[in-house]
């Protein structure tokens, strides 16, 4: 009988569930050899989007298409989404709409995003890149039919490997240990002079790095300080005050390859607390701009930075959620009018951006954001302000197409045993809040870094 | 003075020549870089640099890019220059010459380069416009050895028209890139089997997957990078190494040793066996019509040749072929360099019927034959018309895909691969160093390179990609 050569492989696809095992191979074979799996780019920043194509298969054809992730803790990270192939046997990802899996709709980068712990992984994992100079590897595979669970026990019909970087060629990671601070600096690549961030992360203590290499990656000098548990402070066995965030900006002031007018403040969480204090009240430190994320202004202003949650821990105000998740964005609510117990925002003279996620259930970040724009306005600098809010949004709010984590175990100075907090937002909003706020981060710290009165540009 | 103008006074700094190029070898290695070794001279201390940005900063080396740069002054000439140290140490440069936009702006892709290695709009002419830097050796070549690290490209830009001299000047800003011959996920695999030496590549994922044996030319060796480079588009491929210069016993290799290859792949568990096809460049080319023509044993596919011909007897070893090429050596010329011109050699046997030709009239397979129509090493044109007669003469003329590029020379080699004039050779009989002259204009070569990778894919996709005929299920 006369057949097209596309429909001799259909008729094979199609029939192969039930045949006998030989049957089953001359089968499986063929279909291997329509089945085209490409991911554009294969090397990219994390930043970056890339692009899933499927092709050759028979239209209308169901297909899972699996991404698959071994984080640098050891832990395994799956997403899927369910596809149907257009009339040209196509799938692409960024234009079609995934039918099911751990996300829907038309979502180019939902393959990591939605990246979640296998089933039976232990509870309240996050993913987080401890070397930063290797990339994350991501398999990308495509199954027939529309599956959700053993897709690990078959045999794919394609797969191809996706490397994912936080440094861009070029870029120098430099261990920073003088003045007996506990950082990494990274520069980007080039002669140079280039505007500087110090860079805080928050109360999961350990040096993070991930983030200033992909600040780094964009032409920024960045500089990421491990405040809440570094050498020093085991050394001492005292924590550290204003002075330490001072001899970090002095690093960066005094560095040949950083323009020491341009530097900037990034902080997360407890690191935003700190950027805010920094930026009002210390003499040495003279920022461009400021960036605070997921933080709040409310602190003791005569006390270490560092003890500006442990301050207000109140067990008459934290809640524990059916799951026993804690809650503790009540600890300082409602926002005090003590002066000597918030920063005086009013006196801040440098462009400020707050990034805010409306459901963060670990510290009241929306209601200080508006008790900030009150002050400022009150004090008539609020033109500096620029307040970020994202709906469905939680308090982690991570570089683009960084898995969301709804709730995660830390030890922390607020809780002294290992416990569950739970930081809020929802997948797929979290995940566009991601993504909209570094864009409009990466903006702003270009605007006031790069740009300015005497940038070469405005000659 | 005042403090903080004081320090900017102090602030002045000294690229010095052995800093530019060590931070090209420090980002290399990613180490830990003594930024207090670095001085750098700016008379422009708090001005922010213009931003060059390289997009995809890591790809394949059949990949474009877009490189762009930003914050300059408006209407500012500028100049792009690349720069690459090769495995042998040797540096490689191209550059052109820009004018930033009323935005302060410069986009390679888009921008039309006023003069430099290259000239016009062209998105990759840092690329393949690259040649040796002024002071080095003569006749050298360009190829990657270790497919499993990436090229790194240095691409900076200089204040002004720069044609010389860029070690001595710092540039404005720089960027690094990376090239790679392997897609991540490509299995590397040494191969050493029956006598067999070679590398396999086969790309990520179950498989099967349709197999590719890959031939060099007559330098010898093994080169790897177009067969991890096709691994990377998803064909299991087989970097053949069956002639070193210099080693007496490898001339003796005979017609048995390629089929044992092809078997090699055929019998790979990943491999589809009947989806097998070949691939050669100038001496690989004449086996790959040898195996298509030849062979009672094996069955190809398909066949590629760049810059291959069939004016090889049969039964002849590479000694003989070289004994052959040796008989007809007061045929060589030489050029106003004195670099040797061998397609005359070619043409005494092109032009002699049938005898020392491989018969090409037996080939039952798909045949690709790419061109240059300047090639200065052999008459492969000639060579190829010759094929199509003697296919025409047995009804077969519809099995070939001829396409001849004018212009480019006897190296077709991956898209953006500089342009190889004329290299250095070892002539195996004699141990001789020469440099040979293998034709080509530069900018028609590498539109040329682009171009034949392109149809290159396009037919391998078609003969080995595509479904069987009905008739292996009926």
């Amino acid at each position: 009988m006369a057949m097209q050569d596309g429909d001799e492989c259909n008729a094979e696809l199609e029939a192969s569930n039930g045949q006998s095992t030989n049957q089953w191979v001359t089968s499986w074979m063929d279909r291997k050899c329509c089945v085209k799996l490409s991911v554009q780019p294969s090397r990219g920043l994390v930043d970056e989007k890339f692009i899933i194509l499927v092709r050759k298969v028979f239209p209308g054809f169901q297909l899972t298409i699996q991404a698959l992730h071994t984080c640098d803790h050891g832990h395994s990270w799956e997403a899927f989404s369910h596809y149907t192939a257009n009339a040209t046997g196509t799938v692409n990802v960024s234009e079609d709409p995934s039918l099911g899996g751990t996300y829907s709709g038309v979502e180019p980068m939902g393959l990591l995003w939605s990246l979640r712990p296998v089933p039976g992984s232990k509870p309240g994992l996050r993913m987080k890149k401890i070397n930063v100079q290797t990339p994350m590897v991501v398999k990308i595979s495509v199954y027939q039919g529309h599956q959700t669970e053993g897709l690990v026990d078959q045999v794919p019909l394609a797969g191809v490997v996706v490397e994912r970087w936080y440094m861009a060629p070029g870029v120098v990671r430099i261990p920073i240990t003088e003045e007996r601070l506990s950082a990494t600096l990274f520069l980007p690549s080039g002669p140079g002079p280039f505007p500087g961030i110090l860079d805080l992360w928050g109360g999961a203590g350990k040096l993070v790095e991930y983030r200033s290499a992909l600040l780094a990656s964009h032409g920024f000098a960045a500089m990421t300080l491990a405040y809440l548990s570094p050498k020093v402070v085991r050394e001492t066995g005292k924590m550290v005050d204003d002075t330490y965030f001072e001899k970090a900006y002095g690093v960066l002031e005094r560095h040949p390859q950083i323009l020491s007018s341009r530097i900037a403040m990034l902080g997360f969480s407890i690191g935003a607390s700190v950027t805010l204090r920094m930026a009002v009240y210390s003499q040495v430190i003279k920022l461009r701009c400021a960036v605070c994320i997921s933080g709040i202004h409310v602190q003791p202003i005569d006390r270490p930075v560092v003890q500006v949650l442990s301050y207000f821990n109140d067990d008459a105000k934290t809640q524990v959620t059916k799951e026993n998740h804690v809650i503790s964005r009540n600890w300082v609510l409602p926002i005090t009018k003590d002066p000597s117990l918030k920063v005086d925002v009013g006196r801040l003279q440098c462009p400020l951006l707050l990034v805010v996620g409306e459901d963060d259930q670990n510290m009241a970040a929306q209601e200080s954001a508006l008790d900030m724009k009150e002050m400022m306005e009150r004090a008539g600098n609020s033109h500096l302000l620029t307040v970020l809010l994202y709906p469905n949004t939680g308090h982690l709010i991570e570089p683009p197409f960084t898995p969301f984590v709804r709730f995660s175990n830390f030890r922390s100075v607020k809780l002294p045993q290992m416990g569950m907090a739970l930081l809020g937002g929802e997948v797929v909003a979290h995940s566009r809040a991601q993504e909209d706020a570094w864009r409009k981060t990466l903006n702003f710290l270009k605007e006031s870094l790069y740009g300015g009165t005497d940038s070469l540009s405005r000659l | 003075m005042s403090s903080p103008v004081m320090m900017s006074v102090m602030r002045c700094f000294r690229f010095t020549r052995v800093r530019l190029w060590s931070v090209y070898s420090t980002a290399q290695n990613r180490q830990v870089f003594a930024h207090s070794c670095l001085r750098r001279l700016s008379t422009m201390s708090h001005t922010v640099p213009p931003v060059l940005s390289v997009v995809p900063s890591r790809a394949l080396v059949d990949e474009k890019f877009r490189v762009l740069v930003e914050n300059l002054p408006p209407g500012a000439p500028v100049t792009l220059h690349s720069l690459h140290q090769s495995e042998d140490k040797d540096y490689w440069e191209a550059y052109g010459h820009y004018i930033s936009d009323e935005r302060g702006a410069v986009s390679v892709a888009d921008d039309l380069s006023f003069g430099g290695t290259y000239k016009g709009k062209e998105a990759m002419g840092l690329l393949w416009s690259m040649r040796p830097v002024p002071g080095s050796r003569d006749g050298l070549r360009l190829r990657k050895s270790d497919v499993c690290t990436p090229l790194l490209v240095n691409i900076s830009v200089y204040s002004g028209h720069v044609t010389e001299g860029f070690r001595e000047q710092s540039p404005l800003a720089l960027a690094i890139t990376e090239r790679w011959y392997m897609a991540p996920g490509v299995q590397r695999i040494v191969i050493k089997e029956e006598g067999v030496k070679g590398t396999l590549f086969i790309p990520p994922g179950p498989g099967p997957f349709p197999g590719i044996l890959d031939m060099w030319g007559g330098s010898g060796g093994l080169m790897e990078y177009r067969s991890s480079l096709l691994a990377s588009h998803g064909y299991i491929s087989f970097a053949l190494e069956y002639f070193s210069p210099g080693e007496l016993k490898s001339a003796d290799t005979e017609f048995e040793y390629f089929e044992k290859a092809f078997n090699i792949i055929q019998k790979h568990p990943q491999v589809i066996p009947d989806r097998v096809g070949a691939f050669g460049l100038s001496l690989g080319s004449v086996f790959t019509i040898m195996l298509a023509a030849e062979s009672n044993v094996i069955k190809l596919q398909c066949g590629v040749c760049v810059s291959g011909n069939h004016l090889y007897p049969r039964e002849l070893t590479l000694r003989g072929v070289f004994l052959v090429l040796a008989s007809k050596s007061h045929k060589i010329r030489h050029d106003e360099n004195n670099y040797e011109i061998w397609r005359d050699m070619g043409l005494a046997i092109v032009n002699n019927p049938t005898k020392g030709k491989v018969d090409v009239g037996k080939i039952n397979c798909p045949l690709m034959l790419l061109n240059g129509g300047d090639d200065q090493n052999w008459p492969t044109v000639e060579a190829a018309e010759d094929m199509a007669q003697m296919l025409r003469a047995v009804g077969k003329e519809h099995l070939l895909t001829r396409v001849t590029y004018p212009d480019a020379g006897h190296l077709i080699e991956p898209p953006y691969s500089p342009h190889f004039r004329a290299t250095k050779f070892i002539k195996d009989i004699t141990k001789e160093k020469v440099i040979l002259l293998w034709g080509g204009q530069t900018k028609p070569h590498a539109d040329a390179q682009e171009d034949a990778w392109n149809k290159i894919l396009s037919f391998l996709q078609q003969h080995l990609y595509s479904n069987t005929t009905p008739k292996a299920r009926m």
